[in-house]
């Protein structure tokens, strides 16, 4: 087996006394998708944004193409994040840009290209994501999967070898983001990138994915093929897999009090 | 216990701000230089250029208005008094003098904290929480360089210009107290004018100014930075990048003029 792209070993990070992750390792293969999968709350947000870079960890290393990224020189760090790109939740493309702008704004700040070579490498990659009609227009003009196609296009403007994606699904119809999901498949496919997907959403992760992982209160219970995650019987999977809630609804004292307030309500009429 | 204890914590977070404050500033010190036109990274200078629209230009009417109105409501006050020890024509030395080291650098202060700063902290406390800022970083783009900066330098050179510009619109408002009260021609009142001023008194003014510059971008765009949560965050932040500004600006002045009172002096 080749060396892994992203290699995560023995993640701790811990806020305010409590250990959100804990000890958490993980390698990610070259060309390789991996959906992380967790319920909300599970930590896998935290690990995203140490996996980026954007915070650094309580213990444990993080190694993307073999350089430890809390622990290398600026220029190291800088190559490491050209090579990554990411498409947040929030989209966080740049209000006051188009998305145009938006996405020759890497181009323009990291590369030495001309900007007749800039345009038409934005006209490309918009197009690729199926925005190269409204690229004059701002992000507030558009609507939430298209927001995201641009920041899926920003994201690849550099040609990175890995693509983060945070929630692809959140908050869109299921249409378009079955869309979303072709779209990271033909990423896949067309660019040979490796894709880490964060999600909660199953029917996505089982799509795209090579390999599921699995975060439950800051540990990684699986990190498994599609085939094994599903046949797999670690009691919370089970309960993520056939979307069994939480006890705590079930629970006496919740039950007593329901039964408490429909009396009252009784009582009244 | 208590007490102590809260003192204590009041300490250690009032010198954390002072601390990112200083480490800031000069982060934002050394970014400058990519911003300068030639030298610098293409579009910085565009960006910087930009924020000199907002921040200064946008900004002349009212500090024209509000110099105006306080020129004359120093003449007039001055000129009550004055007026009782036939002296009437200290209100000239006393606008020119007052407005070139003082009012000056210290109302354009005001309006800018005001108008530029909140508009900072608000800017860059939603591209916060957005998560526009963590995009610039994964972009391996530094949001010091990228944010601070071009507001840095427009900042620095756009408030001392604004300021000798209230000095103008001040010392005119003074004349025309003169003319209604004794006819005194325009020309007659600048050449009192120039008389009673000095170039220092000039110099000393800009100095400031340049210094509440730095002030007011920095606390603004620190207010910016610290957002944690939400929109309700951002509303917050633009306040206290209001006060907090004012604030420095106040002690920092105290700071100045007694330095240069003292070097007057001696």
């Amino acid at each position: 087996m080749a060396d892994p792209i992203i290699s995560i070993d023995g993640l701790t990070v811990v806020y305010g006394g409590r250990r959100v992750l804990d000890g958490v390792s993980l390698d990610i293969q070259p060309g390789e998708v991996v959906a992380l999968l967790g319920g909300s709350g599970s930590g896998k947000t935290t690990m995203l944004r140490h996996i980026i870079g954007l915070e650094r960890p309580y213990s444990g290393t993080i190694k993307i193409r073999g350089v430890d990224i809390n622990r290398c020189s600026k220029q190291e760090q800088k190559a490491v994040r050209r090579a990554m790109g990411v498409a947040f939740q929030e989209c966080a493309l740049f209000n006051s840009m188009s998305i145009e702008e938006n996405v020759a704004l890497p181009l323009h700040e990291l590369t030495d290209l001309s900007d007749p070579v800039i345009e038409i490498m934005t006209y490309m990659k918009l197009a690729a994501v199926g925005l190269g009609e409204a690229r004059k227009q701002t992000p507030t003009e558009l609507s939430g999967g298209m927001k995201k196609r641009a920041a899926v296009a920003r994201a690849t403007a550099l040609d990175p070898e890995i693509l983060v994606f945070d929630e692809p699904s959140a908050g869109l119809d299921p249409i378009v983001a079955a869309g979303l999901d072709e779209l990271i498949l033909l990423l896949k496919r067309a660019f040979h990138m490796t894709v880490l997907v964060v999600t909660h959403e199953l029917a996505s992760a089982f799509r795209v994915a090579d390999r599921l992982a699995m975060l439950y209160q800051g540990k990684l219970i699986a990190a498994e093929s599609k085939e094994a995650f599903r046949a797999s019987s670690h009691p919370r999977i089970r309960q993520f897999l056939d979307r069994v809630p939480d006890p705590m609804a079930q629970s006496d004292a919740v039950q007593n009090r329901f039964r408490e307030l429909a009396g009252m309500a009784e009582e009244r009429q | 216990m208590n007490v102590l204890e809260a003192i204590g914590g009041g300490v250690e977070r009032g010198l954390a701000y002072i601390g990112g404050l200083t480490i800031q500033f000069w982060a934002g010190l050394r970014a400058s230089s990519c911003v300068l036109p030639f030298i610098g990274k293409r579009g910085r200078w565009r960006a910087a250029l930009r924020q000199m629209e907002v921040v200064g230009v946008d900004a002349l009417p009212m500090v024209a208005i509000m110099s105006i109105c306080t020129g004359f409501i120093l003449a007039m006050q001055a000129g009550a008094e004055l007026r009782r020890f036939g002296a009437l024509q200290y209100v000239m030395d006393t606008v020119a003098i007052g407005f070139t080291r003082e009012l000056g650098p210290m109302l354009t202060a005001f309006i800018v904290s005001g108008r530029s700063g909140s508009a900072f902290s608000a800017e860059i406390g939603t591209m916060v929480v957005t998560s526009e800022i963590d995009a610039l970083r994964t972009m391996a783009l530094d949001p010091t360089e990228f944010v601070l900066a071009p507001r840095y330098v427009a900042a620095m050179i756009v408030i001392p210009c604004l300021s000798v510009m209230s000095n103008v619109f001040g010392i005119l408002a003074g004349w025309l107290f003169m003319r209604m009260e004794t006819s005194l021609r325009l020309s007659m009142y600048l050449h009192y004018v120039a008389d009673s001023i000095y170039l220092r008194d000039v110099l000393t003014g800009v100095l400031k100014s340049a210094v509440f510059a730095a002030i007011i971008v920095n606390v603004g765009c620190r207010e910016g930075f610290r957002v944690r949560g939400g929109p309700d965050a951002v509303g917050r932040s633009a306040t206290s990048a209001v006060v907090w500004s004012t604030f420095f600006v106040i002690v920092a002045d105290v700071f100045f003029t007694a330095i240069f009172y003292l070097l007057h002096t001696e």
